[in-house]
Formats: structure tokens, sequence, C-alpha cells
């Protein structure tokens, strides 16, 4: 357990990317997301330019464009949702093959989906390149008060103790007998999830202790040692990323 | 794990509202975090995350709505306020929150101020003071408890999509026109459903806990009538 579960959006390869300290990259990436959200919509070539950026980081981590676009459709609803507006708003209407849209609509999908999705793939990158428990220690780095990375650190431990248990009572079930199949194991599920709950509580209640009894204090060893903390270089070269995006931003800002 | 998210992502509510909103986040978090520093002991610490893993893995369960595109999952606010309480409660959704947003891409990190106001903050007051007045009026027996519990559930889930209302009134991107209040009755009618779920996993979940160890139960413990609470006994043998 110590070695740190890594995710399932975690890509185990060695890269400069991975090398990163968490704090600058959970940092860098923040910013980005800010300076793309903030850039006005009209200007299409600035989004180009945060694309390009993306590639670069993503070709610099290896990560390949297949991966990160299948992993992308987590915002679906949110494209679909964005492909209404054209229909639904208000204002100055145009005519794209034969259908009256809304100015305005037309706008607000390409900002909802060019943002939405750049904001995505930073994120998928940050996930590809840091395991959960770095990330927690870039928390702590960052000045996150205790008691968040606390509960964020067991979080993460006890989703492995939930779907273990869970797998151990389904186990149980079909061993007495149970047929779970499709829709119909949903009953069994239900009638399950509370006792599912305390199970899970008592198991995480005695790693908990176990983690007690030799020496946690509600931090992990890796911030308080401070062994692999980011170096002023890290920070410069995570800092590119950040300021080129934000002299776009800016830029974009000052020409509309 | 591909799912579909509910959360905010970026670009849907403008710039300078998702700041407002992640000021207010900031400074509610930080209340919470001075509150919660003295609620969380060797008890409430295992059971915040085991509430905040709880309610990240039943958020990945979503429901697909009609065709319109939207959808929507449980929010798990009562759950942490029955639990661990309001402020840690209010802690562990947005942990889940930001965990979600920093690894998952769900939700947009500029909009993490909006989606931790509508379902960390909106959605756990919500249920708090559904519970605590709820409590009062209702007999302490596990129906109770359950009935207690799918209510605040249910409203809770209500309420943090209006907020989304709210602030797509306040700041949205695109101007609807007079669709807003469809808007309105859309996702205040989804949240129906998906409330119904949520009272359900809920109160099965809380009834459980509190049939079997009442002790785990904030609310139980926090809302009991003036008596003196009775001695815990400690769990696991070791301290």
């Amino acid at each position: 357990m110590g070695a740190g579960h890594a995710h399932v959006l975690y890509r185990d390869i060695p890269s400069p990317v991975h090398r990163l300290a968490p704090e600058v990259k959970i940092a860098a990436m923040v910013l980005f997301t800010v300076a793309v959200v903030a850039t006005p919509r009209e200007a299409f070539w600035a989004f180009g330019g945060y694309a390009v950026l993306v590639a670069v980081v993503a070709a610099l981590a290896r990560v390949g464009p297949r991966w990160l676009l299948l992993r992308a459709t987590i915002e679906l609803p949110f494209v679909l949702f964005a492909v209404a507006l054209p229909f639904l708003g208000a204002g100055a209407r145009t005519d794209v093959a034969g259908l009256s849209l809304s100015v305005d609509g037309l706008h607000g999908a390409w900002n909802i989906v060019a943002k939405g999705t750049l904001g995505v793939l930073a994120s998928l990158l940050l996930a590809a390149t840091t395991t959960t428990r770095d990330l927690i220690v870039g928390l702590d780095r960052l000045r996150c008060p205790q008691i968040i990375t606390q509960i964020a650190t067991f979080m993460l431990r006890y989703l492995d103790v939930l779907v273990g248990e869970a797998r151990r009572m389904r186990v149980a079930r079909i061993s007495r007998g149970d047929d779970p199949r499709f829709l119909w194991q949903l009953r069994g599920f239900a009638a399950g999830v509370g006792a599912l709950f305390l199970r899970a509580f008592e198991r995480g209640e005695r790693v908990y202790l176990a983690m007690l009894s030799r020496g946690y204090t509600g931090r992990m060893p890796a911030v308080w040692q401070g062994s692999d903390a980011a170096t002023a270089g890290q920070w410069a070269a995570a800092a590119t990323v950040p300021f080129v995006a934000v002299t776009i931003a800016a830029t974009a800002v000052a020409l509309t | 794990m591909e799912t579909l998210a509910m959360h905010i992502s970026n670009g849907i509510i403008n710039g300078p509202v998702a700041g407002v909103f992640a000021a207010v986040a900031l400074a509610a978090l930080t209340f919470c975090v001075l509150r919660g520093r003295r609620d969380l002991d060797d008890r409430l610490a295992p059971m915040a995350g085991l509430v905040a893993a709880f309610i990240f893995a039943v958020q990945m369960l979503n429901f697909p709505i009609f065709t319109a595109g939207v959808s929507g999952h449980l929010l798990g606010g009562a759950l942490a306020a029955l639990l661990v309480g309001p402020w840690v409660g209010a802690l562990c959704v947005s942990v889940v929150l930001i965990v979600q947003a920093l690894v998952f891409g769900d939700g947009g990190v500029a909009m993490l101020g909006l989606n931790i106001t509508n379902m960390a903050l909106l959605g756990t007051a919500a249920a708090y003071l559904l519970i605590a007045g709820l409590l009062r009026v209702l007999p302490r027996t596990p129906t109770g408890l359950a009935v207690t519990a799918f209510v605040s559930a249910l409203v809770s889930v209500v309420v943090a999509s209006q907020g989304f209302v709210v602030q797509y009134w306040l700041g949205g991107t695109t101007d609807l026109g007079g669709n807003l209040a469809g808007l309105a009755g859309t996702m205040a009618g989804v949240h129906l459903l998906i409330g119904i779920g949520e009272g359900l996993i809920t109160a099965t979940t809380v009834a459980t806990v509190a049939k079997v160890r009442p002790d785990l139960v904030y609310a139980l413990r926090a809302l009991k009538p003036a008596t003196a609470p009775a001695p815990v006994p400690a769990v696991g043998g070791v301290r």
C-alpha cells in the first residue's frame, strides 16, 4: 500500500513531465486553465495557440493523441448542451445550411466546446503524469489546509477498500446461490449498500489505526521530508506553459 | 472510468462570475476548515475519508436524462451532513469535486468555485438545516432517521441544481432569452428524479449504520436532546 496506488489514468512511463514535482504541475495547470477561460471567445486564433501548447506538453509527456481524445469524451454532455445553444439562443440570427441559428448561441457553443476541451485535456495531462499520492503531496506543498489533504488521502485510499469490499460481497452472494445478471443485480446491490458502507468503514478504521500505530500524524512522510520538492529550475521550466498561455490571453484581450 | 459528468465545465459561465463564486467558495471553505478541525477526531477522520470515497464512487453512477444532453448524478451532500456533520461534510464533497476536476477533467478547474458552491455548500447546507429541523420533529427511530435522510437528500439535490440556474442567470455565456424559466424547470424536474434515487441510497445507508453503530452518525450525536452523551467504547482496541 505504501507504494501508492496509481489510478486508472496514470501512464507509468518516464518523461520530463513525469519527473516534474507535482506542485509545479498543479500550479501550471490551474493557471493555464484560468488563462484559457479569461480569453474572449471571438479570438479564435488564441485557442489554436492553446491547442498547440497542449500538444507540445503531450508530446513531451509521451501521451498519445488517441489516448487523450478517447478520454476527453467525458465532456460529451456539455458538448451536447452546446449543440442545443444555437437553436435556443436569443438575439440576431443567421442562416447556416437552411437552419436559422442564433449568432450569440453559435458563439456560446464554440466557447463551451473550445474552453471545455482545453480544460479537460489539461487535467488529463496532469492525471497522466502524476500519481494520486504525488497529487496530494503537491496540494500539501501548495499550502492546502491539512484537513483537506487528509480527507483526500483517505478518500483515495478507501476507494480501493470500497471496491474490494464490494467485490467480496458479490462473491459471497454468488457463492450462496445468487445469480446476478445485468439489471437484476441492482436489487441485491441496493439492499446491500448499507452493509457495504459499514463493512468498508470497519475495514477502513483498521487501516487508519494501523497507520496511526506506525506514526501517521496527518501528513504523508514525503511532505515533511521534503526530499523531492520542486527546485527553482523545475518551477521555471513548468512556468513556461502558463507564461505562454497568459501572453496569448493578454494579447487576445488587447486585440478584441 | 469514462463517465459523463454534470459538473460545470469551463466556458459555460463567464469568468467574472466564476471568480466571484470562487471567492465565495474559498471564504466558506476556510470557515469549514476552522470549524471542521474541531470536529475531526480519531473517529471522524476515517469516516470522513470513507464518506468522500463513497460519494466519489456514487458520483460515477450517472443518470442520462432524456435526449437534451443533460445528465446528472448523485451528490452525496445529505449523506455527508448526516454522517460527518455540515463542516466536515462540505469539505468531503469539496475534496471529491477538487480531485475530480484536477485528475478526471470532470468539471472545469476554473469553474471549481461554482461547482463547490452548488454541490458542497448549497447542497450540504440545505441538507443539514432540514436534518436539524426534522430530527427535532420526527421520532428518533430508524424509520424517523430514514425519512429525514430521504427528504433532506431529495431537497438538497434540487437546491443544488437551482444554484446552477442562478449562476447561469448571473453569468451564462449565452443569452437564452426567456428560456431561463425553462432551464430552471428542466433542472428541477430532472433533479427531482435524481433526488429520489439519492434519497433512497442515503436513507438505506444511514439507516443501516444507525442500526448497527449509532455512535457513527454525527447527526444523532450532535443533535441529541440535552442528556449527557453516553461514553463510546474505543473501536479497534488500539489507541
